[in-house]
């Protein structure tokens, strides 16, 4: 290698491809405060401004301002793209021009029409016809399996959001590997990993090997893109502004080629930091021009795009990427990873103003330096942009190492991924557990024929025997839909960069997921304690719910029902581990909605709880709406105690408070008093 | 014994330092104008909690509050279930738990001697006393809250004999105690007080208002708006300069 590592501490990561153990050899922690950081450059205020005026004329013009419509999006489709070339510290976008939105297909070519569509595009007829006949894609891979069960589930919403005609995301890319490496010594990496399969045809070594070769491909292509933008990344970064570049170079291969639910950045800063404090040492740059690059990276991530149907964004509450960008945490040696490029991220919300992308998540521990801290918390209440996720929880499983992606996924960088399977609506299998099978809403017989709840009043034991048994048939379906969907997005769209930047063997988690559990949780507290009427229509099928008398509701710490809910995610997660996953993942599970719930209310009938068809999940875990009255650590407690092993894709949690609740403000409220007597 | 609570708020940030287990006791003597607590007035309704009750409760979520939080007992008017609360506060104290009291001071009477012994034993038990002083004029104060104010400056008087640190709270309402001469008089006051670790002022606002609807009672102070923080902020200047004005007249004093 040259020079561009001079100044590091050398390492096993100089043989062997291990951003990890280059960071640990090579980044400074920062127990400091904020008052280092420096403010936005003209150059910046003015990328921004125009970066706010094809906001404005974006939103004018209805949702998109300009999509591809006859070139299909990949590494090498377009050429460069600018808002300012000579401003711009770093540059590159999806297209060959800010706000064009790029063309995916692979993930399937109705949605992509759809999206154009929906928009007022049209899709060049050439490229239909080329991805209807003679290329297949992973959309019409699934629907070429999928079975009467399965399409039932779907289009009565028991199982939604499943990603058959989009990218699946939830991949993170290791795209620092692009700026430590280049992408000379990453393909001769991938060289050797092919070898390393050996010989023998069985069928997982041919998909191997064509994997590999794929992801070659994919390397050569992205320095190919690189080099349209005047920059060999061939070669390893060699400064903070080469590296910030090169990475973000590597995820924007990601973001051409793939179009997924969340396409997450991953953990970035503290690696970035080891550059920026090597170049400041060496006085190459200085604070305010370190500011400056990660001001203008944080611009071009809240720029990325994709072609949407009005549909997906009302599931998404808007138009989201889900650029997470992991901030923070301890180290397992005990010495914190937040660093001074933790501070210049959040930073940005100071010199752009707040956003929702990139989706800054702070790793939290109690353990973190108070000053990290208290930055946090003057951004949070500055911005309320920021999110947190338990370290000290997460840790444990997967070392110091690990990024979120999309909002909760946690994953080791670079040797773990998953496959994102969505969500099953609890709530209503437990209507279906009432119901026999039968949709309470369309009246479609969707589960199997089991005999209804019978009787003028809710039994618990009998009702929960039934949706023990309609679990059961709900994961293997749900099971089922997902092995078919993954097995076809690897053969039809293959995130072959995003998978280049990993290593060969990676652990996949298969993620599952539930919607409506504080709604379930209620509902079985209502029929225990409480007295719950069914009330039938004409045909028999249980439509509302009368209650009488009052009942234990989750988000009060109240075991009665806290402990309904935690019994229902290890069950319903072991339902899931007793069937057979593709290609040996790991089966996990989250509680997790984040902005979906309207949607899941408006398809769910009446719920024993109380609820209203029509009425909003709550989020996540979350209690529902107003039933948790004991304030906000008894709310959160009751979250808490769902256990983390079996909801290992990650529990949320949406909290929302007015700042005046969260304590005084300095200027009104005098403490200290004998201080504050002599001003 | 038996308390009667109206709530339990888990997670309160504005009654005392850090985060706090905030517990509002029923019952109250006063009716200030701008109460937002109205439906603690009464004894009526509510919850009853043992002391253990509260304090395993505490207890189950101590790590929120164990930094520099603790238990904060407001209301209603926790004086007057004092016996309750002389035994919650005892109790906290066993288990080394930060105790607070948030408290008008309209129970305290000096010359009751049964009375004045459960104090002394309730001063020895409260790291702190957040004492809401609404008006410093007795006649105004009789127009605001409907009882008068002699018993609750002895009170403050009293705290600062027992070495209890002392919060003084004070609501800012939009031309009924936003007056500078009554400010400054208060804060002179106040200022006497070797005891005073802060100044809480509180700026008045409307949310209280829903809860007379629900009630039915008729809100005293409809259409006065919300002091803006701005005023607040000119408020306090006002007590501070009265607290200044006495330390430095008893500064003078020692020199002499």
């Amino acid at each position: 290698m040259g020079s561009e590592w001079n100044g590091f501490v050398g390492g096993e990561w100089q043989r062997v491809v291990d951003v990890r153990d280059f960071i640990q050899k090579n980044y400074t922690p920062y127990e400091g405060d904020d008052s280092f950081l420096a403010g936005p450059t003209q150059a910046t205020k003015d990328l921004w401004a125009q970066v706010m005026d094809l906001s404005k004329k974006e939103r004018e013009a209805g949702g998109v301002l300009d999509m591809d419509t006859k070139v299909v999006s990949t590494l090498t489709s377009h050429g460069p793209g600018y808002l300012d070339k000579s401003k711009e510290k770093i540059v590159g976008f999806q297209t060959d021009a800010p706000f064009k939105r790029g063309m995916n297909v692979y993930g399937g070519i109705r949605m992509a029409m759809k999206a154009c569509e929906d928009n007022g595009y049209q899709v060049d007829p050439e490229i239909v016809e080329f991805f209807t006949t003679h290329r297949k894609t992973h959309n019409a891979g699934v629907f070429d399996v999928y079975d009467a069960e399965i399409r039932r589930c779907r289009t009565n919403h028991i199982i939604t959001g499943l990603p058959d005609a989009y990218g699946r995301g939830r991949i993170i890319g290791d795209y620092r590997r692009v700026a430590l490496y280049g992408t000379d010594f990453l393909i001769e990496d991938k060289k050797a990993q092919k070898e390393s399969f050996g010989n023998v045809y069985t069928d997982d070594v041919i998909r191997g090997k064509e994997e590999i070769s794929e992801q070659i491909r994919a390397l050569q292509e992205l320095t190919k893109m690189a080099a349209s933008y005047g920059f060999d990344i061939s070669k390893p970064a060699s400064n903070v502004q080469e590296a910030i570049q090169f990475t973000y170079f590597g995820y924007l291969g990601a973001v051409k080629e793939q179009n997924g639910a969340a396409m997450s950045l991953g953990r970035t800063a503290t690696f970035l930091d080891c550059y920026a404090e090597r170049d400041l040492k060496n006085g190459t740059f200085t604070e305010e021009e370190i500011q400056e690059f990660v001001d203008h990276f944080v611009m071009k991530l809240r720029c990325v795009k994709f072609a949407r149907t009005p549909e997906y964004n009302q599931i998404f509450a808007g138009d989201p990427v889900w650029v997470t960008e992991s901030l923070g945490g301890m180290g397992v040696d005990g010495r914190t990873l937040v660093s001074k490029m933790s501070f210049r991220y959040l930073n940005t919300l100071n010199n752009l103003g707040t956003a929702p992308e990139p989706n800054l998540t702070v790793l939290w521990s109690t353990r973190l330096p108070m000053g990290w801290k208290q930055f946090c918390a003057k951004m949070s209440i500055k911005s309320s942009s920021i999110q947190y996720e338990n370290d000290d929880l997460m840790r444990p499983l997967h070392g110091d190492d690990y990024g979120i992606a999309c909002c909760v996924s946690s994953m080791v960088i670079g040797k773990e991924m998953q496959f994102f399977g969505a969500r099953a609506n609890l709530a209503k299998c437990l209507l279906y557990a009432i119901n026999g099978g039968v949709d309470e809403c369309t009246g479609v017989q969707v589960g199997p024929k089991y005999r209804p709840v019978e009787g003028d009043v809710l039994d618990y034991d009998d009702v929960m025997a039934k949706f023990d048994d309609m679990m059961d048939w709900l994961a293997r379906v749900y099971v089922s839909a997902l092995n078919i969907i993954h097995y076809m997005h690897d053969k039809y769209a293959y995130e072959r960069i995003e998978m280049a930047l990993h290593d060969r063997d990676v652990k996949r988690y298969f993620a599952t997921g539930v919607a409506g559990l504080s709604i379930v949780a209620d509902s079985l507290s209502a029929i225990k304690y409480a007295k719950v009427k069914p009330i039938r229509n004409e045909n028999g099928i249980v439509v509302s719910y009368e209650t009488e008398g009052d009942f234990p509701k989750y988000g009060n710490n109240d075991d009665r029902v806290d402990s309904i809910a935690t019994s229902i995610v290890t069950k319903f997660m072991d339902k899931i581990r007793s069937h057979h996953v593709y290609r040996n993942g790991i089966p996990t599970q989250s509680i997790l909605t984040i902005t979906s719930n309207v949607t899941y209310g408006k398809n769910t009938g009446d719920t024993p709880c109380g609820r209203k068809h029509g009425a909003p999940f709550a989020p996540g875990a979350n209690p529902l709406h107003q039933r948790d009255t004991h304030g906000a650590v008894a709310s959160l407690s009751s979250v808490a105690k769902i256990p983390f092993r079996d909801a290992q894709d990650g529990i949320s949690n949406t909290f929302t408070i007015i700042p005046g609740a969260l304590g005084k403000e300095d200027q009104i409220f005098a403490g200290d008093i004998e201080i504050d007597l002599s001003k | 014994m038996i308390g009667h609570i109206h709530s339990i708020e888990t997670f309160g940030t504005v009654d005392g330092p850090g985060t706090r287990f905030v517990v509002f006791f029923k019952g109250c003597p006063m009716r200030c104008a701008y109460c937002h607590n109205p439906d603690t007035w009464d004894m009526d309704g509510g919850e009853e909690y043992t002391a253990d009750e509260i304090l395993d409760y505490y207890n189950q979520n101590k790590e929120f509050y164990q930094n520099s939080g603790g238990l904060t007992a407001t209301g209603g008017e926790p004086l007057v279930q004092i016996d309750f609360l002389l035994e919650l506060f005892t109790k906290a104290k066993e288990k080394g738990i930060h105790t607070c009291l948030d408290t008008s001071g309209i129970m305290f009477r000096r010359n009751e001697p049964e009375l004045l012994e459960k104090y002394d034993r309730l001063c020895k038990v409260t790291d702190l006393v957040m004492l809401d002083i609404k008006h410093i004029d007795p006649a105004e104060h009789i127009k605001l809250v409907k009882q008068p104010n002699d018993n609750i400056l002895d009170f403050a008087k009293y705290l600062d004999e027992q070495n209890v640190p002392v919060w003084i709270r004070h609501v800012i309402v939009p031309n009924i105690t936003d007056q500078e001469e009554e400010l400054f008089r208060l804060g002179y006051f106040i200022g006497g007080l070797s005891n005073l670790k802060a100044l809480d002022v509180l700026p008045y606002h409307t949310m209280g208002e829903v809860k007379y609807k629900k009630l039915g009672i008729e809100y005293p102070l409809k259409g006065v708006p919300a002091l803006t923080s701005n005023e607040a902020i000119i408020a306090k200047q006002h007590i501070i300069d009265g607290i200044k004005k006495r330390r430095s007249e008893l500064a003078e004093n020692k020199k002499n």
